[in-house]
């Protein structure tokens, strides 16, 4: 072994070191690859189906072929959790604060990592299920173009939502700590929390994940709620929505990740 | 070198490490002996900045752990022996872990063959048994070429000549110069291993010796230990009445 003790480099660990570990944890393991690739194949299978059933290609066509989308939201969600979860499920979570005492550092990088990689998933989802949707249209049935107005815009935030969700994830990873009760949480805030809020209040629907998702985001036009005065949200606040769920879970999570005991 | 200066940590009413110094020069082993629960995992982890003292602080090289600017460059540790995601290959866990401090691809090679374990690198470590995976633990305190080495009782889960490997490796990493301080219950195994040993119970010091100084209090180490820790049990129990 060599001698020790002078062969320290200048500098010192710096977040890009970190984000270098971070993406090769999330890369190395099998769960990640097959979790992205189920997101992607479900949504373009579902556009798939949506066109071939379609008997047109206006309206709520577009919309209709990202509807898949919401599977791919489930997903990502959970991969986000698990970047943090799984770390304390194993242990690995202090070989990781060994490694880089500065906690926030750390989870700077893997919010960079999994955002970056949701990011790529969601585009690569929505624009998929667009194309997956148009190609089957019936004959005689035009698909739309991407320039015509909204399109392109509904197909680039339907993929961006996924990016949010799985920072919402993560932060939610950093303060339950445990799997099976951050995923509950996740899906409940996401999916099954419109079934109970949402048939209460409908004021409160168009703030929820699920519907900024679907009616928001997946929107060529703005579109209202059915027989109310209130509308959905816009495209881009629906998106910035979801930026602040990501951003209060992301808070959260790095106040108990500076505290707590690891 | 460590320096740990009045260590202190509670849980609720129960304190759990007591106003607790002592040093680990460099060029020796150190051996944290106490009896299960007495205190020495989470000294270790206070030691690691992973967990918070109530009172006191632990300096490695002089500096908080926060403060390193390489800390796996510096300090290397073995706290469990499965710190790893079990779907994980050994190699892409110490890939990572390398990634962290700015360490070469070859390195991880290095401590894996040092470890013996090139030929299971590839494989999910969720599948290595006991020794493999202290073996993986090993290997990762290894990785930055530290100066310190903490490890919590290394020697779990391996076999005779398992232990006799990691005995021989420590004792070379301390001829080199380096600080090693290794936890474990097992006296005897001490006896073998450590230059000096720190002995606690119920999270206080009772003994900050040589190894051949304890030895002498009784007809052997292993009684003058009992006796140092059962001394303590009983001041405990006697404050508990």
């Amino acid at each position: 072994m060599t001698a020790h003790a002078s062969h320290q480099p200048p500098g010192r660990y710096r977040f890009r070191h970190l984000a270098q570990m971070e993406w090769i944890k999330l890369r190395s393991l099998r769960s990640t690859w097959l979790t992205l690739a189920i997101a992607v194949a479900a949504s373009a299978g579902i556009a798939l189906a949506t066109g071939s059933s379609s008997t047109t290609s206006g309206g709520m066509f577009v919309s209709n072929t990202l509807v898949g989308m919401l599977i791919g939201v489930l997903l990502i969600g959970t991969v986000g959790v698990l970047a943090m979860t799984s770390e304390y499920t194993s242990g690995t979570i202090r070989a990781t604060f060994a490694a880089a005492p500065r906690r926030l550092r750390v989870l700077a990088a893997k919010a960079a990592v999994v955002g970056a990689v949701a990011l790529i998933t969601g585009e690569a989802a929505a624009f998929l299920s667009f194309f997956a949707g148009c190609m089957t249209l019936r004959h005689g049935i035009t698909a739309p173009a991407l320039s015509q107005p909204g399109v392109l815009r509904a197909i680039v935030l339907a993929g961006a939502s996924l990016s949010p969700i799985a920072l919402f994830g993560l932060g939610l990873g950093a303060i339950i700590r445990h799997t099976a009760a951050a995923i509950t949480v996740v899906v409940g805030i996401v999916f099954v929390g419109e079934s109970f809020i949402g048939q209460l209040d409908l004021a409160i629907r168009p703030y929820l994940p699920i519907y900024i998702v679907s009616h928001s985001l997946s929107a060529t036009t703005p579109l209202c709620l059915p027989g109310a005065a209130s509308c959905w949200l816009s495209a881009w606040s629906g998106l910035g929505m979801l930026a602040v769920y990501a951003a209060i879970a992301m808070v959260l999570g790095a106040l108990i990740l500076a505290r707590r005991d690891a | 070198m460590i320096e740990v200066r009045g260590l202190t940590k509670r849980y609720g009413s129960a304190v759990a490490v007591d106003r607790l110094s002592f040093d680990v020069p460099p060029g020796a082993v150190t051996g944290f002996l106490g009896l299960n629960g007495s205190g020495k995992s989470t000294t270790m982890r206070m030691i690691l900045g992973l967990d918070a003292p109530d009172a006191g602080h632990a300096r490695i090289g002089g500096e908080a752990y926060r403060q390193l600017r390489w800390p796996l460059r510096e300090a290397g540790a073995l706290l469990e022996s499965r710190a790893f995601h079990p779907g994980r290959s050994a190699r892409a866990h110490l890939t990572a872990m390398a990634a962290s401090n700015s360490i070469s691809q070859s390195r991880v090679a290095e401590v894996l063959e040092i470890v013996g374990l090139e030929s299971a690198a590839g494989k999910r470590a969720g599948k290595f048994s006991l020794g493999m995976a202290q073996r993986l633990g090993i290997a990762a305190a290894l990785l930055g070429d530290p100066a310190v080495l903490l490890l919590d009782e290394p020697m779990n889960g391996l076999d005779p000549e398992g232990i006799r490997w990691i005995r021989g490796l420590l004792r070379s990493l301390a001829a080199e110069g380096r600080a090693v301080l290794v936890s474990s219950h097992l006296i005897s195994e001490m006896a073998l291993m450590a230059d000096r040993l720190v002995v606690i119970g119920q999270g206080r010091l009772l003994a900050d010796t040589t190894a051949a100084e304890l030895s002498s209090r009784a007809p052997s180490l292993e009684e003058a230990f009992l006796q140092l820790a059962g001394d303590s049990a009983q001041y405990q129990a006697r404050n508990m009445s």
